[in-house]
């Protein structure tokens, strides 16, 4: 069966949110929407993430900040941005004038100022969610990246939940360069996350092989891009299985890394996302977000959902019946 | 072919674009693209970025061209015009491209090359595939009354673009090769001082590599003109949403800012860009830059 338009109910819930559809931007991957709504309109999607913010305004690093992999990209951005004031004062302002949800993730260096960001967004109409991204160095603890260590991730949690009201969810972005990420998963959750969003980019260093030496000024950068969607899945798999199992309460998930097509949003869905980010694709293509809804829409359609939020996580109850008749 | 997407007047729209010419020129290849949509409201200076490697392609980024020449009103829509040498895996593809092709094409982009208001005599300035937007700019600043003198370098004959070109639409054009196997052996700077002067010029427009954008601003600020140039960083959206391209560049309030080049420019006032932070392929964040303090906390 083929159809045009999908008629399938799209609208995905993150704890108290009810988003029309699942797909959002990823941070980092859309500024604050502004340039992607020349192609197309940015409150048609179900959010938009806005690269995190801090404080300060920062620079970011040096240049080449960026290197083209195989299906994938370094970036050693190092959070350019304006810092918190302007960015309520330009960004948010905008986002809500023209009636997107903005989801707005904010980073820190320390518990204390992921706290501040939080508290100053509090009261800002507009706010979504939150979305902590704890893969920046905490300066207190030697560099030592948040999201590595369960007690510094819950820290930020904890710390974050405690300034917002109830009405904004917070999600929790989990890195995948850890050993165990379901562990980190429960820190998160038990210190009060109401849902995770997964993955941040893998660690990597490319090198120019005719000048032999790495392309980055900053020598690492992070990896994102098709290239990493098999450890998304993975990550992603391995939380809602321990979720099923109950060793950790159920909270949603959020899903993002390399989804280039609707069937990639599924994957993401299908192993337990209920909303999907598009991140480095943009790049490539700026219209793939609203695309990848379409094509999600359909997909999901095509495979007999009456709704989206039914085929959230459906992989793992069909390898259920699958092992229970075996 | 798709509809252009662009919910902005004069704004970028992204097309299903077809190559529907293909020449070599020299050491590089020039394409006809049928992009309607983008030719309309293109202006010199702007850019395209194109996706290479075809629909399920691992190279991501897409790849940027100055555009060459527009035509607005062809058979079957607008077209436009780049330049491409071939200088890596992705403008390998391109430069391989044949005749009906399908390009998937976003422009225009970034900031043109600012025009004066009343007619000003200007030296025009390329290096390499730097030339291919500088005849349409000589054109359009002719139209306004400019006089236009034309500067055309490269490491070699080959890599000369549009020698012919050049003389049509200017009133002196000079020729320089670094291995003088055509025109003026040495760098375009060698020649520029002199013609600024003979021509009595207040702008300079310059397009090519960086070293010779810093160069050209030297010689211009020297002789009392104004430089306009067009840079090339390396970019990842082209549209300003990742934040790859920046480089220092002083505001008005005498300001250092890491600005987007693809949105903020690709052309610059020469005088504002902060050279000294290139070393060595590494371009540094000055100290002074704002936002510069907030780094070392982390
Ligand atoms: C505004 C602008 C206008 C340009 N105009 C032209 C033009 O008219 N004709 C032309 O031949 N080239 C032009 N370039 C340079 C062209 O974009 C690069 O040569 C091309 O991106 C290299 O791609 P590649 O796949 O061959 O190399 P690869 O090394 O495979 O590229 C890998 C990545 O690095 C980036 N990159 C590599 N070299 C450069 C470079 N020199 N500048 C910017 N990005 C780079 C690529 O975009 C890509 O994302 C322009 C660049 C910019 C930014
Ligand atoms: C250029 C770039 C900048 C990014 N900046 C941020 C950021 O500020 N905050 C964040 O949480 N993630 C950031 N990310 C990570 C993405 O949000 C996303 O988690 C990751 O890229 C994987 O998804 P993708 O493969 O769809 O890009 C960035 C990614 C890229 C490519
Ligand atoms: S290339 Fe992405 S911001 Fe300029």
């Amino acid at each position: 069966m083929t159809l045009d338009v999908a008629t399938v109910d799209m609208t995905a819930r993150i704890g108290s949110l009810t988003l029309p559809n699942p797909l959002m931007t990823a941070s980092g991957c859309a500024a604050a929407g502004r340039e992607l709504h020349q192609f197309f309109d940015v409150g048609e999607l179900g959010a938009v993430v806005t690269k995190s913010v801090m404080t300060a305004p920062r620079s970011g690093r040096d240049t080449p900040r960026m290197a083209e992999t195989d299906s994938g990209m370094l970036n050693s951005i190092g959070l350019q941005g304006p810092g918190i004031d302007a960015f309520v004062e330009k960004d948010l302002a905008w986002l809500r004038e023209v009636g997107a949800r903005a989801v707005v993730s904010i980073a820190g260096s320390s518990v204390q100022e992921f706290r501040d960001l939080a508290a100053r967004l509090a009261d800002e109409p507009g706010v979504a969610a939150i979305e902590v991204n704890i893969s920046c160095p905490n300066v207190a603890n030697r560099g030592l990246v948040f999201a590595c260590e369960p007690t510094s991730a819950a820290s930020v949690v904890a710390a974050v939940r405690a300034v917002l009201p109830p009405t904004i969810p917070l999600l929790a972005k989990l890195s995948p360069d850890v050993t165990d990420i379901v562990e980190i998963a429960a820190a998160c959750v038990s210190a009060g996350a109401d849902g995770l969003t997964m993955i941040n980019t893998l660690l990597g260093i490319s090198i120019d092989v005719d000048r032999m030496r790495p392309r980055l000024a900053g020598l690492t950068g992070g990896l994102s891009g098709p290239a990493v969607r098999p450890v998304a899945v993975r990550c992603i798999w391995q939380v809602q299985a321990a979720m099923l199992a109950g060793r950790l309460p159920t909270v949603p998930i959020v899903g993002v890394g390399g989804v280039r097509t609707g069937l990639d949003a599924l994957e993401l869905v299908l192993a337990g996302a209920c909303a999907v980010q598009v991140g480095t694709v943009a790049f490539h293509d700026p219209s793939a977000p609203l695309r990848v809804r379409d094509e999600l829409a359909k997909a999901v359609q095509e495979r007999g959902f009456s709704s989206f939020m039914d085929a959230v996580g459906h992989a793992h109850r069909v390898l259920a019946t699958a092992e229970g008749t075996r | 072919m798709s509809v252009p997407s662009s919910r902005r007047p004069g704004g970028p729209v992204q097309v299903a674009g077809r190559i529907i010419s293909v020449r070599r020129v020299g050491a590089y290849q020039h394409l006809t693209i049928l992009a309607p949509g983008v030719a309309e409201t293109a202006r010199p200076g702007q850019f395209v970025a194109l996706a290479v490697g075809g629909e399920r392609t691992g190279m991501l980024l897409r790849r940027s061209f100055s555009i060459h020449k527009v035509t607005p009103t062809g058979v079957y829509g607008g077209t436009v015009d780049v330049v491409v040498a071939d200088a890596g895996r992705g403008t390998h593809w391109l430069t391989t491209r044949g005749v009906g092709e399908p390009v998937d094409v976003v422009g225009p982009l970034g900031r043109a090359f600012p025009l004066p208001k009343t007619p000003e005599a200007c030296v025009l300035v390329g290096g390499g595939y730097g030339t291919a937007p500088l005849f349409w700019l000589a054109d359009v600043l002719r139209e306004r009354g400019c006089r236009v003198d034309i500067i055309l370098g490269a490491a070699s004959e080959d890599r000369l673009f549009g020698v012919l070109e050049a003389r049509r639409s200017s009133t002196t054009s000079t020729v320089t090769t670094d291995d003088g196997s055509a025109g003026t052996k040495g760098r375009v700077t060698n020649v520029l001082g002199e013609v600024i002067d003979r021509a009595d010029a207040s702008v300079v427009y310059a397009c090519g590599p960086m070293a010779m954008l810093r160069a050209v601003t030297d010689v211009a600020t020297a002789h009392g003109a104004v430089a306009q140039v067009a840079v090339e960083e390396s970019m990842a959206c082209g549209i300003g949403i990742c934040m790859t391209c920046v480089m220092p560049v002083e505001g008005p309030d005498g300001q250092t800012r890491m600005l987007r080049s693809c949105v903020e420019g690709p052309v610059f006032r020469g005088d504002t860009v902060r050279w000294e932070s290139w070393q060595d392929g590494i371009g540094r964040v000055p100290d002074d830059c704002v936002g510069a303090a907030a780094m070392r906390s982390h």
